[in-house]
């Protein structure tokens, strides 16, 4: 009997010699508990040492292999060829222009990542001897789903809006957000409005929700950026009643 | 080694074709719109009673015709649609903590459901039948 084997179509693009990206096909072995990212790995081993994704764990922690699996945004690390059909198509993550074959660039996150100012800016700078900023479980818990995000870019290859409006912020750089503003340790809130709370921030979202559907760590930046803008609209009526708070 | 990074973009226009979640948002959206023009027979409905009992019942005969009885069927499969999506994402928007806890969104669905009965059936006893 012969052995049992897996077509995968994978999108190539060499920006020194394509105009366009094109498919190319790979028949690679099927094992039972491979994952997308092992029969790529295969082909880049035994098959097309040209083939670029970007890879590192292999255990859905570090976010790098961020795809397009069958026109989902999927991690190939975290996707079993069991649960594919027998012809896997993979793209590089959709709204992402494409460095080369499955590398996509990335800089715009980062930017915008940045601008949320995604760290904890505590009240008063504490030297490292006095000790460490205490929380009870209960302040940990109100964002720790939050945290778990590992920045695999899933979510923003999901979002329309993303793909509409290129200055939108986008879901897991509002979601990052939300959870330092939560943050009993942070004061940062204010120095974020500028940026989250703008247009291009969390007014760009219409609320699709297909970020926290694709969102392989549960963290759900659909429901951070609700909450972030009913806080907002809060902050909005609260300076007309105490205007002496407007900033 | 030169970058030349390919741009792909969303068609426009029809880019909520393109998956099926983002055919349930626009269907989600669109509801609201068929919920508005209920609003609109309504307030229409009130403007014409406020004109006399002939008036009012043209309106009613107009209302309970084949065009009519066919919009309100529809407007009521978007109504049943646009609360069964907003009460879905209120555990999003409104998450609760209880005892240091998450409360389960399935409860906080449920409380929503459950207050739209009540609701519901304390209207029908006051001005309905």
């Amino acid at each position: 009997m012969s052995e049992r084997t897996v077509e995968l179509e994978i999108q190539r693009y060499d920006p020194e010699q394509d105009d366009a990206p094109h498919f190319q096909i790979y028949t690679v072995p099927y094992r039972e508990d491979w994952v997308v990212l092992d029969a790529i790995n295969y082909i880049k081993d035994e098959l097309d040492r040209t083939l670029s994704y970007r890879w590192s764990c292999h255990m859905a922690v570090c976010g790098s292999c961020g795809m397009a699996v069958n026109g989902e945004p999927a991690l190939a690390c975290h996707t079993f060829l069991r649960d594919c059909p027998d012809r896997i198509r993979v793209e590089p993550l959709q709204n992402f222009p494409i460095e080369r074959d499955l590398v996509v660039v990335t800089d715009d996150f980062i930017d915008k990542l940045g601008s949320v100012k995604p760290y904890v800016v505590p009240k008063e700078e504490k030297d490292v001897d006095d000790g460490e900023y205490l929380q009870t479980p209960a302040e940990l818990a109100r964002y720790k789903q939050y945290t778990a995000c590992i920045n695999c870019l899933l979510c923003y290859s999901a979002c329309p809006q993303y793909a509409l409006n290129d200055g939108f912020v986008g879901p897991a750089a509002l979601a990052l957000a939300h959870r330092y503003n939560l943050d009993s340790r942070d004061v940062g809130r204010g120095a974020r409005e500028e940026v989250v709370a703008s247009n291009p921030g969390i007014w760009e979202c219409s609320f699709v929700g297909a970020c926290s559907e694709v969102c392989p760590k549960s963290v759900d930046p659909a429901a951070a950026i609700q909450q972030t803008k009913i806080a907002s609209t809060g902050d909005y009526f609260m300076s007309f009643l105490m205007p002496w708070t407007r900033k | 080694m030169t970058r030349r990074p390919y741009i792909r973009d969303l068609p426009r226009t029809s880019w909520w074709l393109e998956q099926p979640r983002y055919i349930r948002y626009m269907a989600r959206e669109i509801s609201a719109a068929f919920i508005g023009i209920y609003v609109l027979l309504l307030i229409t409905g009130l403007f014409r009673l406020s004109q006399g009992k002939a008036a009012y019942e043209t309106f009613l005969a107009s209302a309970e015709g084949p065009v009519g009885l066919s919009f309100a069927v529809i407007a009521m499969v978007f109504a049943i649609y646009h609360t069964y999506t907003w009460f879905q994402v209120t555990p999003k928007a409104m998450p609760l903590m209880f005892a240091g806890k998450r409360v389960p969104g399935a409860i906080i669905v449920a409380a929503h459901w459950f207050g739209f009965v009540i609701v519901s059936a304390a209207l029908w006893l006051l001005v309905g039948s």
